[in-house]
């Protein structure tokens, strides 16, 4: 798809979750979700196969979010799945993501922990990325496990590394 | 008249005289002087003047064939002797060539000695550098080798030990770490 195209499917959804009240929820739930699309190859060929019928597609979103987050959230990426564009969905969430930072006078920072971390922690690592990049950031934290343990934080073309498999992969390259 | 019936004249003439009886042991008679000289002066004389020519001729002409062998035989003695003195100097010729091809043989050995010894010497020296040579790199490939093992032991030792070792508390220890060096930061 076309970045114009994303960035209208990201308009879109930002102005209906605005006009909900709700950006803030649907926007963190709808980054939580991209996530979980790029990482599951079975959900993410679920959605995005041709073969299924769009009905039965939003039905697997909805079997899946149902009661799991709010309604406006599920009705978004319904209809992202019902049109057909489910591969771009994290392209979208990640426009509308940038969107809804923007017009709070935020960055967005995206945080990749091996564990969840607890509000605390977030409210502590948004002060000190704050601190470290002279923005106030929008933190999105995505659970991964690929990173073994620590963070890694990228703030706009900023990235800080603090994982172990970092550390690793640096340790084996001097090995 | 013949001589038959002057001899029967003189032996009647004689009378007593013998006629098978000369009279001197030595000397004839008389008439047979008179008769035998010129006879035998004109056989003297028949004979030089026809047989003397072609006696000559003979004569010259052995003269001729005597001097033509001997003449021959100084053609061939002198042939001979030119042939003797060709052997003599083939023979010298030979030594002179027999020592020149020794002489060249012990200038070859010599030569072939040198080059052979020149070329040991280089082939040793080339043979010293292929194996320094060798011998560094095969002592780089088991340096390259036992590192690479060592790598690749320590890389799974490490995946295996890091992973094994990422407790809660760690995890814990480690998102702090990182909060509080991202704080420290600016």
């Amino acid at each position: 798809m076309s970045d114009s195209r994303i960035e209208g499917y990201a308009r879109g959804l930002f102005e209906i979750a605005r006009a909900e009240g709700t950006i803030d929820e649907v926007e963190d739930e709808l980054f939580r979700f991209a996530r979980s699309y790029e990482s599951s190859d079975e959900l993410r060929n679920a959605l995005s196969d041709e073969q299924i019928p769009a009905s039965k597609r939003q039905a697997i979103v909805e079997d899946l979010l149902g009661g799991k987050v709010t309604p406006t959230t599920t009705q978004l990426i319904s209809m992202v799945v019902g049109s057909g564009r489910s591969r771009d969905l994290p392209a979208i969430v990640d426009k509308l993501v940038a969107r809804a930072s923007t017009a709070k006078n935020l960055e967005v920072a995206e945080v990749r922990t091996a564990v969840p971390l607890t509000a605390d922690q977030e409210t502590r690592l948004a002060a000190a990325l704050a601190n470290a990049t002279g923005k106030q950031v929008n933190l999105k934290v995505v659970v991964d496990p690929s990173v073994l343990g620590g963070l890694v934080a990228t703030v706009g073309d900023t990235v800080i590394d603090g994982t172990v498999r970092t550390r690793i992969e640096q340790l084996k390259s001097r090995l | 008249m013949n001589v038959a019936a002057f001899l029967a004249t003189a032996t009647a003439a004689g009378g007593e005289h013998d006629i098978t009886q000369t009279p001197s042991k030595f000397w004839p008679e008389g008439y047979e002087l008179l008769f035998g000289i010129p006879a035998s002066v004109l056989v003297f004389f028949l004979l030089w003047k026809f047989a003397g020519p072609a006696v000559k001729k003979g004569m010259a002409a052995r003269t001729a064939k005597i001097q033509a062998e001997l003449d021959a035989g100084e053609a061939a003695r002198v042939d001979a002797d030119a042939e003797a003195a060709q052997i003599r100097m083939a023979k010298g010729d030979i030594a002179g060539e027999r020592a020149r091809l020794l002489a060249e043989a012990d200038t070859q050995a010599a030569a072939v000695l040198e080059d052979g010894r020149a070329r040991l010497t280089q082939e040793l020296a080339e043979l010293d550098t292929r194996a320094a040579a060798d011998i560094v790199a095969a002592a780089g490939r088991s340096g390259d080798e036992l590192r690479a093992e060592i790598a690749r032991l320590s890389s799974a030792a490490v995946d295996h030990v890091v992973t094994g070792s990422l407790d809660e508390a760690t995890h814990q220890a480690l998102i702090e770490s990182f909060i509080a060096g991202v704080g420290a930061s600016k």
